[in-house]
């Protein structure tokens, strides 16, 4: 009974931290709302036992990538003077029609199709996706070792264009 | 009592939708970087969601990934937005049209 009232909690928190993201004047509220959305979805991994992947949702995102985005909202200022007019035509109603083309699919889905396209879980503790660390380093240190090793490769790679990015300007002015 | 994996893929799919119309309607280029981090997650959860429901731990694998290379493209794309700034003083994407031909 945990999991259907945690979820609804969550998915509220989430949805209202989304719609915070889009809807705020203030990137600083925005910032908040997804860092609303971060910690709730954290918590739904935690729900569907997946602790090292909320875990490091907490660290990485709601931690590092938050605070980063919080350094360059004060770096760039507070602008607050975003136009919301519309410099490219038809835009605004193409937006619409897709938003409501995607609900629309979503609503046949839940109501003809009742989400069984993905074979529904069982109701018991499934072993295999208790996502402890032991468990998921497993196949990460294993079947994935080639994929591991790009991404370290590719956080260097980022680490010196971000450097590289910030040392241009100061050379030439 | 669970919740089964459909609802929250329909979850997902709400966050997801947010996202693509934030990136859409908004001009703040820093509101639109974080309408991409809103959509990387919804594809997160639906993968971790999925590999509960199959029974397979390699859909939380493939979200770590997923983490990692969303950190280095945060590094690099606020890096990018800084840059422009101390350039043209601006935040917004309507203003940049250096790239036109």
């Amino acid at each position: 009974m945990v999991e259907p009232i945690l979820f609804v909690v969550m998915a509220i928190g989430a949805l209202a931290g989304a719609v915070t993201v889009v809807a705020a004047r203030n990137p600083v509220y925005s910032a908040m709302g997804l860092l609303g959305t971060l910690f709730s979805v954290a918590v739904l991994y935690v729900l569907q036992l997946a602790h090292l992947v909320a875990a490091v949702q907490v660290i990485v995102y709601a931690g590092a990538v938050m605070t980063l985005f919080l350094f360059v909202i004060m770096l760039i200022g507070v602008d607050q003077s975003e136009t919301r007019d519309e410099r490219l035509p038809y835009q605004r109603a193409f937006v619409g029609g897709l938003a409501g083309l995607i609900v629309l699919f979503a609503g046949a889905l839940t109501i003809f199709g009742n989400f069984d396209w993905v074979p529904a879980a069982t109701g018991t503790i499934p072993e295999a996706t208790n996502g402890t660390i032991q468990a998921v380093a497993q196949p990460m240190f294993t079947d994935w070792v080639l994929a591991f090793e790009a991404t370290a490769l590719l956080l260097t790679i980022a680490a010196a264009g971000a450097i590289a990015l910030a040392h241009h300007r100061r050379r030439r002015a | 009592m669970i919740v089964e994996a459909g609802w929250y893929m329909a979850l997902a799919g709400a966050l997801f939708l947010i996202g693509a119309l934030g990136l859409l309607l908004r001009r703040n280029a820093l509101v639109m970087f974080m309408c991409i981090e809103l959509m990387l997650n919804a594809v997160n959860l639906t993968l971790v969601s999925a590999g509960r429901a199959l029974n397979d731990i390699n859909g939380q694998v493939a979200v770590f990934f997923i983490l990692v290379v969303a950190a280095a493209e945060v590094v690099v794309g606020l890096a990018i937005i800084v840059a422009i700034f101390r350039l043209r003083a601006t935040a917004s994407v309507d203003e940049l049209s250096e790239l036109r031909g």
